[in-house]
């Protein structure tokens, strides 16, 4: 997808981002007023991972994986709960609000939700004007200006400066997330699911416009999505995240093609393909059940109550992300039993999850 | 970029489409015509005594009262009939306006003021700062108005301003806990979140993101504050602990009124009616502001937005 | 409520020319405009559209659920326009006739009533039924859309149950007077990706086993390609391609509908960019004249702007129907 992502894909790409052993929690009060317990809901769990400079590494998983709270951990909107989190080379893991303040310059984040991303009650153009504001770059006629051009280069007409993000359609009012985004001209950006909200004709020019501005400010992304068939278009590497763990991460071609961990497998055969033929003629697996609570997730390999292969093992070893089955360091995988090329997870019925 | 299907509808803020549902509003638009005109009377008060002749202290032992001693009812001499001393109850129910517009605005606005700062302080900050402050305005909740009023007064001498001060006193804690319940659901919204990776400091947010989204449920509650200061002031003056004598207001006059109810009924309905009359288009007004505000609490507009997607 | 004897060929339900308008301060917001479709008997019919699309405002209407609007054309049901109907008579026919489901289920269901409170509750208002009757009706019904252990979780809460199971309960309560139709208003799109397929699934045996007749509306082209057999593709509240799965997929023929096929990443793409549809939906208040895709349409010509294309077959077939000036009675681009 982009230039550098060749470099990326051979591994000769530095990693910007860091994070090791990154673990969340949340507390969580609950039981009655005489007998309160206090739980904790392990939202990420010990998870290391890097982003190469230049390229898209996806995060991918379904509603409870954690990769949502781990974005927010990276860019320290949360506080962690352990582990550390480096940006080229700085660790900025327990920064205070002012220390962070050089680096939100660097790094920013696009948010999923175009109607809430944005305050109804200010114009657009203070909206996108905010950075300048905020680090005191810009003033007065400079950062009108300024932001005129930044809406041009999202695709805005610059003339709309004065209006409220009401007047915007979904799509535009990403596009002012984005500009917003870009003002500083950052080195990383986290989409967190930046086009899941938008209409399907919309999304793809979103998509286009994030892939030209990668190509023209040399940008980074981290691409959260639960969308595989956007993931796949869009990324050089994946990373597979199930219930607060990272279970596989694979440059694209790889991760879709021969899958190492089941549930990667499961994932990829339950997303839906716009494409008759291929719909009724491909692989399917069904999982039963949902994904178990965070607040008390299962020993072991966390996915092994639904896993068809799953054994002894599976449920009392803790697991590591290394390459399997002969894979090159850049696949990897936390799985004891992974699926071989054209292996075919068998679709029988994968234990019952009572819940 | 636009198909002309957009470029046909007017570009309109939020407040600019509040203000046009406003005016669409009839209720609206009696109660500010009605507030219009006792903000006039206010106004006009001397222009009033001097059109009339009366001015508002101003006994008229003789023309004003019945040989017995009893007022004058309404006549073309005092339009609305006269009080105990003789003097004018229409010109000073006009200087009582007054006292009644500036007590229940000002005692109001310092509510909102005091009550707004501490609620996004207390919603923004959380943890002990937020404990803290609730208790604070639990503790003010709690304290009863008239006893303290009662005390304060006993203490310091009534006056316009004890007025001011003790019903803002009392009204700011209700401000804050409404606040504050706004500004801790605001914070966790993503323009918020946006700011803070932005690098945006504390007040900055509070203020900028926080604020022009609180300001419409405040506007609301201070329109509805505004007839609830009012009466207590009419209750401390009832009480004569709000302007000393012979300073007309709503609340004396009817305090005085009360040994003439048998025999000058009017002594007592006028300012009644005028208190009567302010409340309630405050009232009014307060409520079609939060609807023009807030549409969805409106069913005939919520068509549109549902199903136009 | 007694059907008269079918021939086959009669559809269960036949929809002509249905138009919904809603005034608004803006003015007369058109939400469909003019769409005719019929679902035949335990079959599926897909309707894919972004929002705007009508493709919500139609079916809502047609059980009579959107307040102030204005209705024109008539949808047949069984021999009966739904549209003709009183709120009372429709009441009777919503749940035992037709049944829907919402992509909500949270929204969909009372929070402070338990699940199989609110089955039977609906059972008994339909049917007489005594209370263990519906009782043991709704516990068999859960545990037909796989919820594990249905005699416990039938005096659950909604808020105990996940996102995925929540919309099985939710299936369940619309099956439970055994309605010929189900129309399922995007019932997937808030789930998971895992659990969409296992609801999908759910939706084909409910089709197979009860024969029950389904309406799945949807934007994602991908869960029609999975369950549909007949599809609708709408735009702007008109109806632009109508086809039979397999055609739709291999030979779209509507500008929009290969608009839309092109701006999906799909698999064959390899890092391509995506081409995208330029611009946006238009306003319904004051839609184009015309087609109302012309303003996006790369293939437009100026007839496109000034007549509105109907519905008409595609040459060489009787069940594949696109509203295009360029296909009609001309060569398929």
């Amino acid at each position: 997808m982009t230039t550098s992502s060749v470099d990326a894909v051979a591994g000769c790409g530095e990693a910007l981002v860091q994070l090791e052993h990154v673990v969340k929690d949340f507390p969580v009060k609950s039981g009655s007023f005489f007998a309160r317990k206090r739980e904790r809901v392990h939202a990420v769990a010990d998870v290391s991972l890097d982003v190469r400079r230049g390229e898209t590494l996806a995060l991918v998983g379904e509603t409870g994986c954690g990769k949502s709270t781990l974005a927010r951990c990276i860019v320290r909107l949360h506080d962690l709960t352990a582990g550390r989190v480096l940006f080229d080379g700085h660790d900025i893991s327990v920064a205070s609000h002012a220390e962070l303040r050089p680096f939100r310059r660097r790094m920013q984040m696009v948010f999923q939700d175009p109607y809430g991303s944005l305050n109804p009650r200010r114009r657009v153009g203070s909206i996108i004007g905010d950075p300048f504001a905020i680090h005191g770059v810009a003033h007065g006629a400079e950062r009108l200006r300024r932001v005129q051009e930044l809406m041009e280069l999202v695709g805005l007409n610059s003339e709309h400066y004065n209006r409220f993000p009401g007047d915007f359609s979904g799509g535009q009012r990403q596009r002012v997330g984005i500009a917003r985004a870009i003002a500083l001209r950052p080195d990383f950006i986290v989409c967190d699911e930046p086009v899941s909200a938008l209409d399907v004709s919309i999304r793809a020019q979103i998509l286009n416009l994030l892939a030209e501005l990668q190509d023209e400010l040399g940008l980074t992304y981290l691409f959260i999505s639960h969308d595989l068939s956007v993931v796949r278009h869009v990324s050089d590497r994946v990373a597979v995240m199930y219930l607060g763990a990272v279970v596989e991460v694979a440059p694209v071609g790889s991760l879709y093609g021969h899958a190492r961990h089941p549930y990667t497998r499961a994932l990829l055969s339950a997303m839906p393909v716009a494409d008759s033929e291929r719909a009724a003629a491909r692989e399917e697996i069904v999982l039963t059940g949902d994904p178990p609570s965070p607040l008390d997730p299962p020993s072991g390999c966390r996915f092994h109550p639904r896993c068809p292969r799953a054994q002894a093992r599976c449920a009392s070893e803790a697991l590591v992300l290394a390459p399997r089955l002969g894979d090159t360091a850049e696949h990897v995988a936390a799985c004891h039993f992974p699926l071989a090329d054209g292996e075919v997870l068998a679709a029988a019925a994968a234990r019952a999850e009572s819940l | 970029m636009t198909t002309a299907g957009h470029a046909a509808i007017r570009s309109r803020g939020p407040w600019e489409l509040a203000f046009e549902r406003l005016r669409r509003d009839r209720a609206a638009i009696a109660a500010a015509t009605a507030l219009v005109v006792v903000v006039l009377v206010a106004v006009l008060a001397p222009a009033i005594a001097k059109a009339v002749g009366h001015g508002p202290g101003e006994q008229f032992l003789d023309v004003g009262l019945s040989p017995s001693g009893i007022p004058v009812g309404p006549s073309r001499a005092f339009l609305l009939g006269t009080d105990g001393l003789g003097r004018d109850v229409l010109v000073r129910i006009a200087y009582g306006t007054r006292v009644s517009l500036l007590v229940g605005v000002l005692a109001s606005a310092l509510a909102v003021l005091v009550g707004t700062v501490v609620g996004i302080a207390a919603g923004w900050y959380g943890g002990t700062a937020d404990r803290a402050l609730s208790r604070t305005m639990d503790v003010f909740l709690a304290l009863p108005f008239l006893v303290f009023a009662l005390a304060l007064v006993a203490v310091v001498g009534p006056s316009l301003t004890i007025s001011v001060t003790v019903i803002a006193f009392f009204s700011w804690a209700s401000v804050g806990r409404v606040v504050r319940a706004q500004a801790l659901s605001i914070r966790e919204l993503e323009y918020v979140q946006a700011a803070l990776t932005l690098g945006a400091g504390h007040a900055r947010i509070m203020f900028i993101e926080i604020l022009p989204n609180v300001t419409a449920s405040v506007i609301v509650y201070a329109t509805l504050l505004i007839p609830g200061a009012i009466v207590a002031e009419a209750t401390l003056s009832f009480l004569g602990l709000s302007v000393v004598p012979p300073t007309p207001s709503w609340g004396n006059m009817l305090a005085d009124a009360m040994a003439y109810y048998k025999v000058a009924w009017w002594f007592v309905l006028f300012p009644g009616a005028a208190l009567l009359l302010t409340t309630v288009a405050f009232n009014v007004l307060g409520d079609s502001v939060r609807d023009a505000l807030d549409p969805k609490h409106d069913p005939s507009m919520a068509v549109s937005a549902e199903e136009a997607r | 409520m007694t059907t008269p004897d079918r021939a086959n060929g009669t559809p269960l339900l036949d929809v002509r020319g249905l138009h919904v308008a809603f005034t608004t301060p803006d003015g007369v917001l058109e939400a469909v405009r003019g769409i005719s479709f019929s679902v035949d008997r335990g079959k599926v019919l897909g309707i894919v559209g972004e929002s705007g699309s009508g493709k919500s405002v139609a079916t809502q209407t047609m059980v009579g659920l959107t307040r102030g609007a204005r209705v024109a054309g008539e949808a047949v049901f069984e021999g009966q326009d739904l549209l003709a109907m009183s709120p009372d008579q429709l009441r009777v026919i919503r749940g035992r006739g037709i049944a829907m489901i919402f992509q909500n289920p949270l929204s969909s269901l009372h929070p402070l009533y338990r699940i199989g409170w609110q089955i039977v509750e609906m059972i008994q208002a339909h049917e007489a039924a005594t209370r263990r009757q519906a009782r043991a009706r709704a516990i068999e019904l859960l545990g037909l859309v796989g919820i594990p252990r249905p005699d416990r979780r039938v005096d659950d809460y909604p808020h105990q149950f996940s996102g995925g199971m929540l919309q099985r309960a939710m299936i369940a309560m619309a099956l439970a007077l055994h309605p010929r139709l189900l129309i399922a208003d995007e019932p997937t799109t808030a789930l998971d990706v895992t659990v969409q397929a296992q609801i999908l699934r759910l939706l084909r045996r409910v089709q197979q086993e009860f024969g029950t007749a389904i309406i799945l509306i949807t934007h994602d082209l991908g869960v029609i390609a999975e369950v549909a057999d007949e599809v609708i593709v709408m735009y702007a509240g008109r109806a632009m391609e109508v086809a039979p799965r397999r055609e739709l997929f291999r030979t779209p023929s509507h500008p929009y509908t290969r608009g839309l096929w092109h701006s999906i990443p799909r698999p064959d793409m390899e890092g391509a960019r995506l081409t995208p549809i330029p611009g946006q939906p238009p306003s319904l208040i004051a839609p184009p004249p015309g087609c109302p895709f012309h303003p996006r349409c790369a293939e437009a010509v100026a007839r496109c702007g000034a007549d509105t294309p109907l519905l008409g077959a595609l040459p060489g077939t009787e069940r594949h129907l696109s509203a295009c000036w360029l296909t009609e009675g001309g060569a398929s681009p």
